[in-house]
C-alpha cells in the first residue's frame, strides 16, 4: 500500500468522516446483518448517533468494547464475547466486523482470531462472518464503504457457471436512490443482485413490535449469486484498490462496468446504455418519457441557472456525478472539493468536462476541509453551495445558499429521501436548484414579483 | 426478551426484585451500549468553553463526530463550535504524531488567538507513544497560551473517567486568576452547560438574589473565569456525575464547600435557590429568593395546570446519561400528571439507584447501562406514551410509535429553570398529544379493537 504524506497541520471542520463509518453503512445494507466494531465503545456510539441524525432510524452497531487490558493483551476475548452476545441478542445471519484505528494500530489479526473463535466455539450454527480492515487513519468513510462491499462479496460470492444476472454494486446513495435503481431494474425485467441495499433498513415503516434488525437489505443468497452473474455495474471510480467489481472480474471472470454515479442526463444515459447492452433489452418507455420531461424542463429553466457559479463538496465520486450534472445545465462549478484524497478527482473532472463540452476552468481540490473551502469561497464568490449539510456553517457566514444533497443531512428533514440519481433524480435536483435561485431573486427584490 | 448473561442484575423491578442493582461496570462486549467512551466524557464537559481551542489528537473520526453537536451557547467567542483534529494518517501512526500536534497547535493559536488550548488524546495516542504533555509544555512556553493535555484515550475506562480527565484539566487553570474583588456572596455554577441558554436563566436567578456568579463550569465558559473560580465562596454542583470530582478537589485545596442541586422541575429548581440562599445565612438574600420563586411559579403555573388536564395518567420512561437528572424528571412529570414507569441511566452509581428506588412507584423498572433491545421491550411492556432520552433513544421510541422528549445535549430548547419547566411541559405535550400516534401500528390496532373492528 502506498503510504501517503499528509497535511502538516490541523484539519479544521473536516469534509470527511472516518473509514469504519462507511463500512457500517454498507453492512447495514445486508439482510439480517449486524455490524460489530472492533475497538472502543465510543466509536460505535458516535457513529450510531451520526447515522441516526441523517436517517432518523434505529442504527444498532455493536462494539467489542476495548479496555486497557484488551489494548495491552489483545482483544481476542472481547471479540469472541462480542460475537456471542450479538448472536444471543440479535440472532443475525451475518456479522460484519470492522476494525478501528485502535485495533489496527496495536496490530490485531482479526482473521486469525476469527479462525480460533470459530474452531473453539460451542455454538451450533454460526452466521456468516465478514471482516473488513478499516483503519481510520487511512482513507475516509467512502473507502470504508467500498472496502466493506468488497469483503462481503469476497466472503460470500461463489463462482460457478456464468448466468445472465446483473450485479449492481452501489455507490453511497440515499435510500430513495437505491429504491429508484431497483425500480429501474425491475422495469427492465432484469435479474439482479444489488449490494448494499439499505433502502428499507435505513428508511422503513413504523413497527408494531421491535425488530432487532430492521427488515430489508440484500439477501445473502443474492450475494452468493454474484459469482454467477453475466456482468457487474459498479458505481464509483475514485480509488486505487481492488473493488468488489474488480474482484469479481479478476477472480470470476465477470465483466465489470465501472461507472460514475448516475447524476444528470449524461451519466444516467451511460447507465441505461450499459443496462441495454448487457441485457439486450430496450429502455422501458417510462424512462424515455422521464428523460423527455427532464429535457423539456432543462429548456424551461435554463436561463435561471446558466452561468451561475457553484462550489461543490462531498465524497469524490458523489461530487463527480454532480459536476457532470451541473456542467450539462450550464452551472459553473468554480470549486470541486473533497476531504477524500484518491488522487483521481482532477483527472475525472477533466474527462467529464470533455464529455459535457464544458470549457471553463474548474478548480479541483482534494483533501480540503471546510475552513479551506471557505477561504476559496471568498475569492470565487459562488452563487450556490451544493453538498451535504456540513457546509451550512460557512455558507451562513458568507451568505450563500446551500443546496443540501448527499450525506449527511443533519439540519433538514428527509435527507434519506432525497433522490439524486436517474432522470428522476436529475429532475429533483434541477427543480430544487432553479427554485433556490428564484427564491434568492425574490427575496433580494423589493418589488415582490409574484410571477417569476 | 432474553437478557444478556451478565446483565441480569442491572435491571431491577421495584417491588418485585430484592437485590441491589448492579452498576458502574464496563459495558458487555457486543451489547450495543448507549454509552460512549472516555474521550466523549472529557469532550462534553469541556466543550462549552468558548474561548479555548479544542484540538482532538488522533485520526479524523473523533473530531468529526463531535463537531458542533451540542446546543451549548456562548455570549461571545464561539471557538467551541469548530472541529479541530490532527487528522493523523498512516505516516503519523508509524513515525509518531508529535510534530503534527506541535504544528497544529502553533497554527491554531496563531489563527484563532485562544485564551487556552485543550488537547484531547484519543485511543491510539498512548499506543503510538506520543508525549503529548511535553508538546503542550513546549507550545505553552513558546506562545504564552496555556496548552492543557486531556488524557482521554477512549478505551481507558468509561465516560466517567473522561469526566475526571476534564476536571483535572480545569483544575490546572484554577488558582491562577485574581480573586480580590469577589463578593462574600459568590458561587460557581458547576455542571451546567448552557444548553439553549440555560446557564443564562440560572445566572439571572442568582443575580436577582444578590449573588455573584464567579464562573460557570462550563456553560458559556471562559478560561479567565475558570482561573478565578477558587475565589468563590460556594460551589453549586449540577449534573453531579461529571463535575462533583472538581468540587471535591476545590474543597480540598481551597476549602470551598459544595452543594448538589438540580435545575429541572419546580421543586428542585426552587430547592436549588433556597439551598444557596440558606447557605449564606443572609436575610435579604433569603427574602429575595422567596420573592423570586413565588413570582416565577405564579407565572408558569396556570399553563402547567392546563396541560396537566390532558396529560393526566400518561406513562413515561426516562433514560439519561447520569442518574441525578432522573430524580428531577420524575418529579417534574408528576407535576403535569404523568407517571414514570421506567427510569434508567448510562452511568448511575449505587447511591443514585438507591435514591431512584425511593422516588419510584412499585412496578417501575430501573435499569443501568441499557441497550436498544431492552429499552424497546420496556416501552412495549409498559405501553408508554413518552420516552425521555437523547438522540440515540429517539428513533427507538419513534419506530414504535412512542412520543419523545430530548433531554440531552442536542436539545435546542431550555429545560432548566422555571421557564424551562414550562418549556418541558410544552415539549412533552407537543409529542404526547399529537394525533399522528393514531396511525402507528401499535395504536392503530388498539383503536381498531376498541371500536370493535
Amino acid at each position: 500500500m502506498v503510504v501517503k504524506d499528509s497535511k502538516k497541520t490541523a484539519t479544521k471542520n473536516a469534509c470527511k468522516l472516518c473509514t469504519p463509518l462507511g463500512a457500517c453503512i454498507a453492512l447495514k445494507g445486508v439482510k439480517n446483518a449486524m455490524p460489530l466494531l472492533h475497538g472502543s465503545q465510543g466509536c460505535a456510539t458516535y457513529m450510531r448517533r451520526y447515522l441516526i441524525g441523517h436517517f432518523k432510524e434505529p442504527v444498532d452497531i455493536a462494539s467489542s468494547n476495548f479496555t486497557e487490558h484488551s489494548t495491552i493483551f489483545g482483544g481476542g476475548q472481547n471479540l469472541e464475547t462480542g460475537i456471542k452476545n450479538v448472536l444471543k441478542a440479535y440472532n443475525p445471519k451475518l456479522i460484519g466486523i470492522a476494525t478501528t484505528c485502535l485495533t489496527e494500530t496495536i496490530g490485531e489479526d482479526v482473521n486469525l482470531m476469527l479462525n480460533n473463535i470459530l474452531k473453539s466455539s460451542d455454538f451450533q450454527e454460526y452466521p456468516e462472518i465478514v471482516s473488513v480492515s478499516t483503519a481510520s487513519y487511512s482513507g475516509t468513510h467512502i473507502d470504508g464503504y467500498y472496502h466493506a462491499i468488497r469483503e462481503i462479496v469476497k466472503t460470500l460470492a461463489k463462482a460457478d457457471f456464468a448466468g445472465d444476472r446483473i450485479n449492481i454494486l452501489n455507490g453511497l446513495f440515499s435510500p430513495a436512490d437505491i429504491r429508484h435503481i431497483k425500480e429501474i431494474l425491475d422495469d427492465f425485467g432484469i435479474d439482479y443482485s444489488l449490494l448494499p441495499d439499505y433502502s428499507e433498513t435505513f428508511d422503513g415503516a413504523s413497527w408494531e413490535t421491535y425488530n432487532k434488525i430492521p427488515e430489508g437489505g440484500t439477501e445473502l443468497g443474492d450475494i452468493k449469486l454474484m459469482g454467477v452473474a453475466g456482468a457487474s455495474i459498479e458505481f464509483g471510480k475514485t480509488f486505487n484498490y481492488e473493488s468488489a467489481g474488480s474482484y469479481l472480474e479478476d477472480k470470476m471472470g465477470i465483466k465489470n462496468h465501472r461507472l460514475h454515479y448516475p447524476i444528470g442526463i449524461k451519466q444516467t444515459d451511460v447507465f441505461f446504455n450499459v443496462l441495454e447492452k448487457i441485457s439486450g433489452l430496450k429502455t422501458p418507455q417510462k424512462y424515455i418519457n422521464e428523460r423527455g420531461r427532464l429535457v423539456d424542463s432543462y429548456v424551461d429553466g435554463h436561463k435561471y441557472v446558466f452561468g451561475k457559479k457553484a462550489i461543490v463538496f462531498g465524497e469524490e465520486d458523489f461530487v463527480l456525478g454532480l459536476v457532470s450534472f451541473l456542467t450539462e445545465i450550464g452551472i459553473h462549478p468554480v470549486l470541486v472539493a473533497s476531504g477524500g484524497e484518491s488522487g483521481k478527482l482532477e483527472q475525472y473532472v477533466d474527462v467529464i468536462k470533455s464529455k459535457t463540452g464544458f470549457n471553463k476552468d474548474i478548480l479541483v481540490k482534494q483533501g480540503l476541509d471546510f475552513t479551506e473551502i471557505e477561504e476559496y469561497a471568498k475569492t470565487l464568490s459562488p452563487d450556490l453551495l451544493i453538498g451535504n449539510s456540513k457546509g451550512y456553517s460557512f455558507g451562513k457566514k458568507i451568505k450563500v445558499p446551500l443546496i443540501r444533497v448527499g450525506f449527511p443531512i443533519h439540519d433538514r428533514f428527509g435527507g434519506q429521501r432525497i433522490l439524486h440519481i436517474g432522470y428522476r433524480g436529475a429532475q429533483n435536483l434541477f427543480d430544487t436548484i432553479v427554485n433556490t435561485i428564484i427564491e434568492e431573486r425574490q427575496k433580494s427584490s423589493d418589488i415582490g414579483y409574484s410571477y417569476m | 426478551m432474553k437478557i444478556l448473561e451478565g446483565r441480569e442484575k442491572q435491571i431491577y423491578r421495584h417491588g418485585e426484585d430484592s437485590y441491589d442493582i448492579s452498576c458502574e461496570k464496563q459495558s458487555l462486549a457486543g451489547s450495543v451500549s448507549q454509552r460512549a467512551c472516555v474521550f466523549c466524557g472529557s469532550r462534553v464537559v469541556l466543550y462549552p468553553i468558548a474561548d479555548a481551542v479544542h484540538l482532538v489528537h488522533g485520526p479524523i473520526g473523533c473530531a468529526a463526530y463531535t463537531w458542533d453537536i451540542r446546543g451549548a451557547l456562548s455570549s461571545g467567542p464561539e471557538l467551541h463550535r469548530l472541529s479541530f483534529s490532527t487528522d493523523l494518517r498512516e505516516t503519523d501512526v508509524i513515525y509518531g504524531g508529535e510534530k503534527k500536534l506541535y504544528n497544529s497547535l502553533i497554527e491554531l493559536i496563531e489563527k484563532y488567538e485562544p485564551k487556552a488550548a485543550f488537547v484531547y488524546s484519543t485511543c491510539i495516542i498512548g499506543v503510538i507513544g506520543d508525549d503529548v504533555t511535553s508538546v503542550c509544555k513546549k507550545v505553552t512556553k513558546e506562545t504564552g497560551v496555556e496548552v492543557i493535555p486531556v488524557h482521554s484515550e477512549g478505551f481507558k475506562g468509561t465516560k466517567k473517567d473522561g469526566y475526571t480527565a476534564a476536571c483535572n484539566a480545569m483544575f490546572r487553570l484554577m488558582g491562577t486568576g485574581d480573586t480580590s474583588k469577589i463578593s462574600d456572596y459568590s458561587i460557581n455554577i458547576l455542571g451546567d452547560f448552557n444548553i439553549a441558554g440555560e446557564t443564562w436563566i440560572i445566572k439571572d436567578y442568582y443575580k436577582r438574589m444578590g449573588i455573584e456568579v464567579v464562573s460557570c463550569v462550563t456553560g458559556d465558559g471562559r478560561i479567565d473565569e475558570i482561573r478565578r473560580a477558587h475565589g468563590a465562596k460556594l460551589n453549586v454542583v449540577q449534573c453531579s456525575g461529571s463535575v462533583t470530582k472538581l468540587a471535591q478537589m476545590m474543597e480540598e485545596k481551597w476549602g470551598i464547600p459544595y452543594i448538589r442541586v438540580s435545575y429541572f422541575g419546580i421543586e428542585d429548581m426552587s430547592e436549588a435557590l433556597y439551598d444557596v440562599a440558606r447557605h449564606f445565612e443572609n436575610e435579604e438574600i433569603l427574602n429575595k429568593t422567596k420573592e423570586l420563586v413565588s413570582s416565577e411559579i405564579q407565572s408558569i403555573y396556570p399553563q402547567l395546570m392546563e396541560m396537566k388536564e390532558d396529560l393526566q395518567g400518561k406513562k413515561a420512561a426516562i433514560y439519561t446519561g447520569g442518574a441525578f437528572k432522573a430524580f428531577s424528571l420524575i418529579k417534574a412529570l408528576k407535576h403535569i400528571g404523568m407517571k414514570t414507569v421506567m427510569a434508567g441511566s448510562q452511568t448511575g452509581n449505587k447511591e443514585d439507584y438507591k435514591l431512584l428506588k425511593e422516588v419510584c412507584d412499585e412496578g417501575t423498572i430501573i435499569v443501568d447501562d441499557s441497550n436498544p433491545i431492552e429499552l424497546a421491550s420496556f416501552m412495549i411492556e409498559k405501553d408508554i406514551d413518552l420516552f425521555i432520552g437523547g438522540v440515540k433513544e429517539r428513533p427507538i421510541a419513534f419506530k414504535l410509535g412512542v412520543g419523545f422528549c430530548d433531554h440531552n445535549h442536542e436539545r435546542k430548547i431550555a429545560l432548566a429553570g422555571f421557564i424551562g419547566m414550562l418549556n418541558f411541559a410544552k415539549e412533552v405535550y407537543t409529542s404526547v398529544m399529537s394525533p399522528v400516534w393514531n396511525f402507528v401500528p401499535r395504536r392503530e390496532k388498539q383503536l381498531r379493537e376498541s371500536e370493535g373492528l
